[in-house]
C-alpha cells in the first residue's frame, strides 16, 4: 500500500505545502487505492478522474509558480452522493435520480472548489440517506472495511467505509439523525455533525430540512477541524445559515484541554441495549479523560426514552413534503404506463417504480402523520417532544461543558440482519438522534475495538449549540490518550481487505 | 390513538403518488402497523403547557434585497426533465379524456 494514502489529511497538507509530494501524485495514489479495492468496498458511486487530477495539476502549477494557496489545497476528499455537484451525477442513491446532473454546485462544493481541493467521487448512501446500513442504496451496499460481511453504518457508510479503506484522506456526509456519527462509529473513523446551520445545506438534497446538516468524515479529530473550517461559516442562499463566523476549530483541535472540564455522562444513554464491549470501551474512554483531570459527572436527560418516535414523526413528515418534488415533471425518472395516462397516473408509476422499500415507507409514515385528524397528536405532539428534549439538553449543560456516551448502541451488523425489521434498524440512531432534535454539534471517534467482535466502537462527545471548538478540544484529547494506549490509530489494527487486486 | 390498516395505506399512498400493488399494501400496512405502535406514546407526552419547536435554533425571518441573483439558463433548467419543448416542461395531459 502506497504511504500517501496513510497519511492524514493534515500530514498529507504539509507535505504537499513542501512539494515533498505532488497533488497529482497524492491524487493518483487515491485513485489506485480505489481501483484496487473498491470492487470489495462499493463505497464510491462515480469516481472522478479526470476532474480530480486536472485540478491536482493546477495545485502543483500554483504552488511552482509561488501562488498562496489553502493550506489543503491539493489534498482530495469524497463527497456523499445526496450534495449536488456540477460535472459528476447526484444519484441520492436513488433509482428516481438515476443519470441526473446538477445544473448547479452545492455551496460547501464551491467551498472545496475554492480551496482547490480535488474530488474524488460521489460516495454511497441509503437512498436519500434513509437508513442506518447503507443497504437502502439503490446501488448496492458498501461494505465495512473491517469485515466485509458487515455493514459500514448509514446512511453515510459510503463517506465513513472510504476514509476507513484509505480511499480519501477526508469526506463530506450529511446527518438527519446520525448519518456521519454512526457510520464513523462503526468504522473507527471520526465524523461531524456541526451546529445546525453552521454549515450551508444549500445543495444538500433535503430529507428533514429542521435536522439536516453536512459535516466532515475523517480518520482523525484535527482532520474534521480543518474540513469544517474549509466548509463551515454563513451563507446568504441557506435562510437557516448561522451568521456566526465559523470559530477556530483547528486551534482547538491543536491545543486539546480537558483538565477541569465537567464531562457529564449522559443516564439514558447506556445500559439496556447496549452492546457489552461497547459499554466496555466507553468506561475506559471515562477513565482516560478522568486521568487526564477532567471531572466526570452524571447528567439525566428523562426525555430522551421519546426521543426516538417523536424523530420518527418529524422526520418522515418532512421527508414526505420535501420528496413530493420527484414527480417525472422536471428532472429525473419518468415511468409512462400503458393508454394514454394522466400526469397523475404517470406520478404515481413513476414514484413507485423509483424509491425503494425504506423510502416510500418514510413517505406513507410522514403523509398519516400530517393527515388532517392526526397533525396535532402525531407531528404537533413530536414538536414538543423536542422542547423538552432541548430543555433536557439545557439543564445538563448547566452540570457539564460537553455531554459523552456511545454513538451507537453495538458494534456494526451483518448485512441483510436487520433489512426486515424496520424498527429493529431504527433503534441504531437512538444516541445519536436527540443532538438532531435540539441542533446541537456532536462528535464520533473511535474508542476502540469491542473485547466479543474485535470491531470498532465509537464514543460520541456533545457541546452546546454553537460550541463546536468544545467536541475538538475534548476530541482531540481523548484521541490522543486512546492512540498512546493502542501505540497508534486504531485504522492500523484493521484488517487486509479481502479481494483486492 | 388510533391504529394504521391496509385501508389507510392505500389512501395515504393515493394522496402520496405512489402505486402499490396488493402485496405491497400488505406487507407495508403490517409495517407501519408497528412502527406506529412504538412512537404513539409521544403524544402523551408533553401538556399544554409546552410549546412546540419547529425549527433547533431559534431565528427570525430572512431578508435579502429584491434584486435578481444567480439564475439558471433555460437551457441549464430544462437540462434534467424526463421531456421538453419549445423551453417548457412538457407533461402528459393533465385530465382525463382531453
Amino acid at each position: 500500500m502506497s504511504e500517501i494514502i496513510r497519511l492524514s489529511a493534515a500530514a498529507l497538507a504539509q507535505k504537499l505545502q513542501s512539494r515533498e509530494v505532488s497533488a497529482v501524485d497524492a491524487t493518483q495514489a487515491h485513485l489506485d487505492r480505489i481501483a484496487a479495492v473498491d470492487g470489495s468496498i462499493n463505497a464510491f458511486l462515480h469516481v472522478n478522474t479526470e476532474e480530480a487530477l486536472l485540478v491536482a495539476a493546477e495545485v502543483d502549477k500554483a504552488r511552482a509558480d509561488g501562488d498562496t494557496l489553502h493550506p489543503l489545497a491539493g489534498v482530495p476528499i469524497a463527497v456523499k452522493d445526496l450534495i449536488v455537484t456540477k460535472g459528476q451525477p447526484t444519484t441520492a442513491g436513488s433509482k428516481i435520480l438515476e443519470g441526473w446532473h446538477s445544473p448547479y454546485d452545492a455551496t460547501v462544493i464551491r467551498r472545496l472548489r475554492e480551496a482547490r481541493m480535488p474530488i474524488l467521487g460521489k460516495t454511497n448512501l441509503d437512498e436519500f440517506a434513509m437508513g442506518s446500513s447503507t443497504e437502502h442504496s439503490a446501488y448496492g451496499p458498501t461494505r465495512n472495511p473491517w469485515d466485509l460481511d458487515r455493514i459500514p453504518g448509514g446512511s453515510g457508510g459510503g463517506s465513513a467505509a472510504a476514509v476507513a479503506a484509505f480511499e480519501a484522506p477526508l469526506a463530506l456526509g450529511t446527518d438527519t439523525g446520525g448519518s456521519i456519527r454512526q457510520p464513523g462509529a462503526v468504522t473507527g473513523t471520526v465524523g461531524v455533525k456541526p451546529t445546525y446551520g453552521g454549515v450551508s445545506r444549500y445543495g444538500a438534497i433535503a430529507m428533514a430540512s429542521s435536522l439536516d446538516q453536512i459535516g466532515p468524515v475523517s480518520r482523525t479529530v484535527l482532520d474534521s477541524a480543518l474540513l469544517h473550517e474549509v466548509i463551515g461559516g454563513h451563507d446568504p442562499h441557506d435562510s437557516t445559515s448561522l451568521t456566526d463566523p465559523v470559530g477556530a476549530l483547528v486551534e482547538a483541535a491543536r491545543r486539546g484541554e480537558v483538565k477541569g472540564l465537567r464531562v457529564g455522562v449522559i443516564k439514558e444513554l447506556s445500559g439496556e441495549g447496549y452492546q457489552a464491549g461497547v459499554l466496555n470501551r466507553f468506561a475506559e474512554s471515562l477513565e482516560l479523560l478522568r486521568g487526564a483531570g477532567a471531572e466526570i459527572v452524571e447528567v439525566s436527560c428523562p426525555n430522551f426514552k421519546y426521543a426516538l418516535g417523536a424523530y420518527y414523526l418529524i422526520m418522515p413528515s418532512e421527508a414526505s413534503s420535501n420528496l413530493a418534488k420527484y414527480d417525472g415533471v422536471r428532472f429525473g425518472l419518468r415511468v409512462v404506463p400503458e393508454g394514454a395516462p394522466t400526469i397523475e397516473r404517470v406520478m404515481g408509476a413513476t414514484r413507485a417504480a423509483g424509491f425503494g422499500d425504506e423510502v416510500k415507507r418514510r413517505i406513507i409514515l410522514g403523509t398519516y402523520a400530517l393527515s388532517a385528524g392526526y397533525y396535532d397528536a402525531y407531528y404537533g405532539s413530536a414538536q414538543k417532544v423536542r422542547t423538552l428534549i432541548q430543555r433536557d439538553f439545557d439543564a445538563a449543560f448547566t452540570q457539564a461543558d460537553v455531554l459523552i456516551s456511545p454513538t451507537a448502541p453495538t458494534t456494526a451488523f451483518r448485512l441483510g440482519e436487520k433489512l426486515d425489521d424496520p424498527l429493529a434498524m431504527y433503534l441504531n440512531d437512538v444516541a445519536t438522534i436527540p443532538a438532531n432534535m435540539a441542533g446541537i454539534p456532536g462528535l464520533s471517534l473511535p474508542g476502540g475495538l469491542a473485547d466479543e467482535d474485535n470491531l470498532p466502537v465509537g464514543i460520541q462527545l456533545l457541546a452546546p449549540a454553537r460550541q463546536d471548538a468544545r467536541l475538538y478540544r475534548v476530541g482531540a484529547v481523548l484521541e490522543s490518550l486512546l492512540e498512546d494506549k493502542w501505540g497508534g490509530p486504531l485504522l492500523a489494527q484493521a484488517p487486509e481487505i479481502a479481494g483486492v487486486k | 390513538m388510533a391504529e394504521i390498516n391496509r385501508e389507510d395505506v392505500a389512501h395515504l399512498a393515493r394522496l402520496a403518488h405512489i402505486d402499490m400493488s396488493s402485496e405491497e399494501l400488505d406487507r407495508m400496512a403490517g409495517e407501519l402497523a408497528v412502527i406506529v405502535d412504538s412512537i404513539k406514546s409521544v403524544s402523551e407526552v408533553a401538556g399544554d403547557d409546552v410549546p412546540a419547536t419547529s425549527h433547533p435554533i431559534p431565528l427570525s425571518n430572512v431578508y435579502r434585497d429584491d434584486v435578481v441573483g444567480e439564475t439558471l439558463s433555460n437551457e441549464e433548467a430544462l437540462a434534467g426533465a424526463p421531456d421538453n419543448a419549445d423551453g417548457r416542461f412538457r407533461v402528459p395531459a393533465i385530465l382525463d379524456g382531453e
